[in-house]
């Protein structure tokens, strides 16, 4: 009798480390999971966790562009205004429904948002003061966005891979419209040009932010290698985005708010600056500008429009009734 | 378990991007019913022209094969190399075979 029990549970025991093996083949074969694949629970936590906050980032961060909306210069700047800020939200869409394909919903990730459970990005709780933060935006902040997100089009999970590809495709606009703005003032008037320059001084810091603490501080790196979530470490992708925007900014005629910039003909890269890690953590914690606004703007839109969800509802349940009846 | 007042069902969406093409699977999202559904499906998914077709499938009506059955179920198709023209020797000079 403990014989058939022993075989058993050392059956179920061979069966759980077979799963795993077959999981961590396809990681290193490079075949992408897919939603009904077997996966260890912390790879789908994880994921949700990451999806769900990078979908999170995208919907808060219509906030702090849809300000300026209103008070666009021209009707070509808001006309792109409008396209970008309705991309966002698209962008946060598919990373939701990825998020979903783990086994969760929006409801729950909705919440978990509101309830200060999951974050967004920080970078979202900076204010956008003047026209020509617009144009840094873009230019940085999906900028840096870009270069994190091209890497993640190799990422392990199917879904989330294929959401990257698709954001990567309509992201690439939005740094031109940013960069755009950037070269109409910078070759504007004094003042215009003094404009972009103090947008670019308060935007720069933050932007290298949004790739993360250094891998050696960084509690995930780990288990997101060994997966392959994650492909390049975050100082990897920090200094490529540093490389290639030094140049943007030299033919704006602008200065990045960095003494410790120089090229380093050895390495082949930009050296640059240490980042403000109090800076870093009291902002990840919560403790950016706009944070409590940015939430509350969040919960007043889904609240307010719980009665046209509702009613929505109600109408559609009716129409099946009647067409039942009929 | 009862759903929330404010609940919409979950849709797959299709879409065909040019005549001539299938459709294919391209995301999922939330409507109150089916022609919400597609006009939403519109709205994220062919922005910029991707699609002159939609359908909207119901999430719960998708039937699915298995991953964990991958091996098993399409075994059958495994070994049949006869199935492909590659295992049919062609002689010399014959053409349009």
């Amino acid at each position: 009798m403990s014989n058939t029990l022993d075989r058993s549970e050392s059956a179920a025991e061979t069966h759980s480390v077979d799963l795993e093996q077959g999981f961590l083949d396809k990681i290193e074969s490079e075949t992408k999971i897919e939603p009904k694949d077997w996966m260890p629970d912390a790879y789908r936590k994880t994921l949700i966790r990451q999806i769900a906050q990078h979908a999170h980032s995208e919907v808060v961060g219509m906030q702090p562009e849809g300000n300026w909306i209103t008070r666009a210069p021209t009707l070509h700047r808001k006309i792109g205004l409008l396209a970008k800020v309705q991309d966002e939200c698209g962008h946060g869409l598919y990373l939701y429904s990825a998020a979903e394909t783990l086994g969760t919903s929006r409801e729950e990730l909705v919440t978990a948002l509101h309830e200060g459970r999951m974050k967004y990005s920080s970078i979202f709780n900076y204010p956008t003061l003047t026209w020509a933060d617009i144009g840094a935006i873009g230019w940085l902040v999906d900028g840096a966005a870009i270069v994190n997100q091209i890497s993640l089009c190799r990422t392990s999970y199917g879904p989330y891979a294929r959401a990257m590809v698709r954001i990567c495709k309509e992201e690439s606009f939005h740094q031109r419209q940013g960069f755009g703005i950037m070269v109409t003032l910078a070759e504007g008037t004094v003042d215009q040009k003094a404009m972009a320059q103090d947008a670019l001084s308060r935007w720069w810091w933050p932007s290298l932010m949004m790739f993360g603490p250094h891998d050696s501080d960084s509690a995930h790196t780990q288990s997101s290698t060994t997966w392959k979530i994650k492909r390049q470490s975050n100082d990897e992708l920090r200094q490529r985005f540093v490389d290639i925007t030094v140049p943007q900014a030299e033919h704006l005629g602008l200065k990045l708010p960095d003494p410790d910039l120089r090229w380093n003909a050895d390495r082949g890269h930009y050296d640059f600056g240490e980042i403000d890690w109090d800076e870093f953590w009291r902002v990840v914690k919560g403790g950016g500008p706009c944070h409590l606004q940015r939430m509350a703007t969040r919960k007043a839109a889904h609240e307010n429009g719980r009665w046209v969800r509702e009613a929505a509802a109600v109408y559609a349940n009716k129409q099946r009734t009647n067409q039942q009846a009929a | 378990m009862t759903n929330a007042p404010d609940h919409w069902p979950l849709w797959e969406i299709f879409v065909r991007t040019k005549r001539g093409l299938n459709h294919q699977h391209t995301g999922s999202l939330y409507a109150s019913d089916a022609k919400m559904a597609l006009e939403n499906a519109r709205d994220l998914y062919t922005r910029r022209q991707e699609g002159v077709s939609i359908w909207a499938v119901p999430a719960t009506e998708i039937t699915a094969s298995s991953p964990a059955d991958e091996g098993p179920f399409f075994e059958p198709t495994e070994d049949k190399v006869y199935r492909h023209p590659t295992f049919y020797p062609v002689p010399d000079g014959v053409e349009n075979l």
